[in-house]
């Protein structure tokens, strides 16, 4: 039986305060943060050239390497400014714009021009929607197989792959694009995203515009489900699964894809690598969505061009704002850091971190235009 | 604790197959015992080897801010997983210690079956869901965009306060009714004899479930990455501003990561060394504190 | 078994003066009221969270467009991830009970009592890695083991339906999402059942041990009927945990929408409610998030109906 001890009180939580303290005393406030930047500043005081405040942002995941880098170089030049990006997607992300939760937001998928036209809690009255392309991420079809770096893959061989129709890597129709090559009897196994994303739209947006026959579903953010074939979460999770797979063969943002396999993409009449150049100039030459205010710049990708400088299999990623604030001091801080994703040097930055094609010059100017005109 | 003792020696001798049954009982027990640990040891293994790399100073005195691919730390995501578990342990611990009480020593009517029911039915709520239940009670009551990590601890508790009450229920029946009618005839009031009899006999086992529930939020995700959002900057104040936590940090190294993939996984795993020793240094600690307290 | 003071109708405080009667009825009075506040605010908050998602989910119950994967109806959605996430827990269930009480026996019977202290911990530690962290273990570690095992069961065991199909490349199958959510729910399950076998009376282990038992006939004769009720309580909350999670899942398992099936080595599985959600919410606008949450709901009913059957079954004679 037990006996009872009242007496010996060593409260959990005083373990836990000890713990705390130790942490607190090991560092009060993180080495490679200024002492005074607070980040919890209270909201704008606007004095002279410097900013200062926090500028709440999220949405698309795509974007987040590139957000981390662009508000790395945003901060250091405005160190009193602190600037989050959560990746909570696009579809939460463009709700929380709406309803004022967030400054800015990253989308996939812009407001439809309806959308568009109607209110949003952070917009002064009479403002218009703000929307810039500002992230460029060509896509790569991934395979992994032994001793073969590089193949060609026309659309309706890689919607026939996808589909099921092709089951092996000796299929006559791989081997008619690739001569020369020695291709092995493996089974395919076709990864697909699991998660919805933009990722998936942009590759079926890409089969439907250009193999519509072989590829017979609408362009969706999720995987048709009627298809067989390994599903996976995440970019992450599909490279992971492609690295660890000997015939496995996906669709994923190509930054990823430097360990894999990659398909070139047939355009027009010559096979294509990805490059960064190609991706921005596929984006570039496409024309943008009718219908919509001189602030919001959507564009109307053309999965079918045929100039070989370009490479259309691309996911564009836009950012969101208002072109004019309730609150100026909002309107400063969207206006500054959206300025500084459109220039030049983080477009770079974001090209280093997040393998992203930096945005032409034209594009590039069109919205440093309109971005510079948020107040 | 207590053990088998040693077998009354004036008793006969027992039979082989009795013996053989014994023996072979033991041995699936002990087999069962090490099945279960082989997981573990795997994982265990995984993320020390992957998580060594990064496993420098300057993890525990740095945060993100300002850092692009390699290096950085993740102080603000340990301070923050401090703060928010603590705050949550100190919500949920009292309530569901005490609704467990209620269950036990009070209970009877529609207020105990509505109770009983909602523990049952909120065991199973997938973590998301009371992430997203917390983030609509936070934008009607501070407006949309609200993050603070307080409302991280809030949405941890829908979370931990079912296990609580219900590991706690289970402790507090287990209290011998004898212990409970020994101090009442002593002329004990019930609150003294729960206070003073009930509550410190199931110590241990209140504990356990406390730290049980503990375990079970400390490591959630979804509900904070909404609630409490995410952060690369220091942040001490739960009441105000977003607050990084360890289990997001890794979240978002793995599933955000740059071109440069294996300095985000590294960090990643990092993150989930420091996260299951500071998990264990936890319960070691509740552990020896509530077996010294009983024996 | 328990005798609770509202049956206990004497009260024996008539032995205090009246003063301290005063007083003691104050703290009765307050105690009382504590606990039932307790209770209350649970009740509040829990009853918070199903009308939250009965009322953001209604929409999609009479919805027959705009619903994630192009279902027709939200049955149509809600009966296949119904069964991708019980069928996932059951399994799960089957591989964690018998051992989590073997550990949990190993634990409070045979261990020395200091290892038991640690081993303990280490067990415990084992429920509050981060799902992300199962996910990636399972990802990157489990799944490619078990991928060369599920071949050679396909081949010569395919014969039985569960094993049949083409057998996965990746190894990422229900059945190894089902066993990385066992090693989530053992813990759990393990320390309930523990901290049950640890109190078992000592007079009734002493009167086993006077009849001659040996150590297991202690446990079958004394321990486990005493922590039966635990038992089945702590595969509750197990099983809970395994219904709801969802990074580890939606990292591990290949999954299909919309499919129901039984094979449990191939890559097409179905997918589990929780996964669901999480993969789409990111995503998500209008009526797909309603959809979303008035899965959340179905979620909960399935676990209401669980943890009812769990109740009856654990103290028959109670509430009865």
């Amino acid at each position: 039986m037990k006996t009872i001890h009242l007496n010996k009180k060593v409260p959990v939580a005083l373990i836990m305060t000890a713990a705390i303290a130790a942490t607190l005393g090991l560092g009060g406030c993180a080495a490679n943060e200024a002492a005074g930047n607070s980040p919890t500043t209270d909201a704008a005081t606007t004095g002279g050239t410097s900013l200062s405040g926090t500028l709440n942002a999220g949405g698309a995941t795509s974007q987040t390497a590139a957000q981390e880098a662009w508000r790395a170089g945003f901060q250091n030049a405005n160190p009193n400014v602190t600037v989050n990006y959560d990746a909570t997607g696009s579809g939460t992300g463009k709700q929380n714009f709406s309803q004022g939760g967030y400054l800015v937001a990253g989308t996939d998928v812009p407001y439809t021009a309806a959308e568009a036209s109607g209110a949003f809690a952070s917009c002064a009255t009479g403002s218009t929607l703000v929307e810039v392309p500002v992230y460029i991420s060509p896509i790569a079809v991934a395979f992994h197989l032994t001793g073969i770096d590089a193949l060609n893959l026309d659309s309706s061989t890689i919607a026939d792959i996808f589909t099921g129709q092709i089951q092996t890597w000796d299929d006559p129709a791989i081997a008619a694009l690739n001569p020369g090559v020695t291709l092995p009897s493996t089974t395919i196994t076709p990864v697909h995203r699991s998660d919805s994303s933009g990722t998936t739209e942009n590759f079926t947006d890409y089969l439907a515009q250009t193999a519509p026959s072989a590829w017979p579903y609408p362009a969706a953010q999720s995987w048709p489900s009627d298809l067989a074939g390994e599903a996976a979460q995440g970019t992450q999770g599909v490279r992971e699964t492609l690295s660890a797979t000997t015939g496995a063969i996906g669709y994923l943002d190509a930054s990823q894809a430097s360990d894999l396999g990659q398909a070139s993409i047939k355009v027009g009449s010559s096979w294509v690598a990805y490059s960064a150049q190609a991706a921005a100039a596929a984006v570039e030459a496409s024309s943008m969505d009718a219908g919509r205010a001189s602030t919001d710049l959507v564009i109307d990708l053309d999965r079918t061009l045929t100039d070989p400088t370009t490479y259309p299999l691309v996911l564009v990623s836009y950012m969101v704002a208002c072109s004019q604030y309730a609150d100026p001091n909002d309107g400063a801080l969207a206006n500054a850091y959206l300025s500084h994703i459109v220039s030049s040097s983080a477009q770079q930055a974001a090209a280093q971190n997040a393998g992203s094609a930096p945005l032409s010059q034209t594009l590039a100017a069109r919205d440093a235009s309109v971005v510079g005109a948020i107040k | 604790m207590s053990h088998i003792s040693a077998r009354p020696a004036s008793l006969p001798p027992i039979s082989l197959p009795r013996r053989v049954t014994a023996h072979v009982a033991h041995l699936l027990i002990l087999g069962l015992f090490l099945i279960a640990l082989a997981p573990l040891a795997s994982l265990v293994v995984t993320v020390v080897s992957r998580g060594w790399s990064r496993l420098d100073p300057t993890f525990f005195t740095s945060s993100m801010r300002g850092v692009v691919g390699a290096g950085g730390g993740a102080l603000h995501a340990i301070v923050g997983t401090l703060l928010i578990t603590l705050a949550a342990v100190v919500i949920s611990a009292p309530i569901g210690i005490a609704a467990a009480v209620y269950l036990v020593e009070y209970g009877r009517g529609a207020l105990a079956r509505a109770l009983t029911f909602l523990v049952d039915v909120m065991t199973g709520i997938p973590s998301i869901v009371a992430g997203l239940f917390a983030y609509a009670v936070l934008s009607a009551l501070l407006g949309p965009g609200a993050r603070s990590g307080l409302a991280g601890a809030l949405a941890l508790s829908v979370l931990m306060v079912p296990v609580v009450v219900r590991s706690s229920e289970e402790m507090l029946r287990l209290v011998p009714s004898d212990l409970r009618e020994a101090a009442l005839a002593l002329g004990s009031p019930v609150y003294r004899t729960i206070l003073r009899v009930v509550l410190p006999t199931a110590a241990p086992g209140l504990v356990s479930g406390v730290m049980l529930g503990m375990c079970r939020i400390v490591g959630e995700t979804a509900p904070l990455l909404l609630v409490a959002g995410f952060t690369d900057s220091m942040n001490y104040d739960l009441a105000d501003g977003r607050m990084a936590t360890l289990p997001v940090f890794i979240y978002s190294q793995w599933q955000n990561a740059g071109r440069d993939h294996v300095a985000y996984e590294n960090r990643a795993w990092t993150a989930a060394l420091v996260l299951i020793a500071m998990v264990f240094a936890m319960n070691l600690a509740a552990r020896l504190w509530s077996s010294r307290k009983v024996r | 078994m328990t005798i609770a003071f509202s049956d206990m109708t004497a009260s024996p405080t008539r032995t205090l003066g009246s003063s301290g009667r005063r007083v003691s009825r104050f703290f009765e009075t307050g105690s009382r009221g504590v606990a039932v506040a307790a209770g209350g605010v649970v009740i509040l908050a829990l009853g918070g969270v199903t009308v939250f998602l009965t009322v953001q989910g209604w929409p999609a119950w009479t919805a027959a467009s705009g619903l994630p994967q192009n279902a027709s109806s939200l049955w149509a959605l809600a009966g296949p991830l119904a069964f991708g996430s019980v069928w996932a827990s059951a399994i799960a269930l089957v591989l964690t009970a018998p051992i989590s009480v073997g550990v949990a026996l190993f634990l409070s019977e045979y261990a020395p009592r200091r290892v038991a202290r640690v081993l303990g911990s280490v067990v415990d530690v084992l429920a509050a890695v981060p799902s992300v962290v199962f996910g990636l273990w399972g990802l990157m570690v489990l799944a490619p083991m078990l991928a060369g095992p599920y071949a050679w069961l396909s081949a010569k065991m395919g014969w039985f339906p569960l094993f049949s199909g083409q057998s996965s490349a990746t190894g990422r199958t229900i059945l190894t999402a089902a066993i990385v959510l066992s090693i989530m729910m053992t813990p759990i399950m393990a320390s309930v059942c523990r901290e049950a076998f640890t109190q078992t009376p000592q007079a009734l282990r002493e009167a086993a041990i006077a009849l001659g038992s040996t150590p297991w006939e202690v446990i079958r004769l004394a321990v486990l009927p005493y922590g039966r009720s635990a038992m089945i309580s702590g595969c509750m909350l197990a099983l809970g945990r395994a219904l709801g999670e969802t990074m580890a899942v939606a990292m591990v398992l290949s999954a299909t929408p919309g499919l129901v099936s039984l094979q449990v080595l191939t890559s097409s599985n179905p997918n589990t409610t929780a996964a669901f959600i999480a993969q789409n919410f990111p995503e998500a606008h209008g009526m797909q998030v309603s959809a979303l949450i008035a899965l959340g709901l179905v979620l909960f009913a399935i676990t209401f109906v669980v943890n009812a059957v769990a109740r009856r079954v654990a103290r028959p004679r109670k509430e009865a």
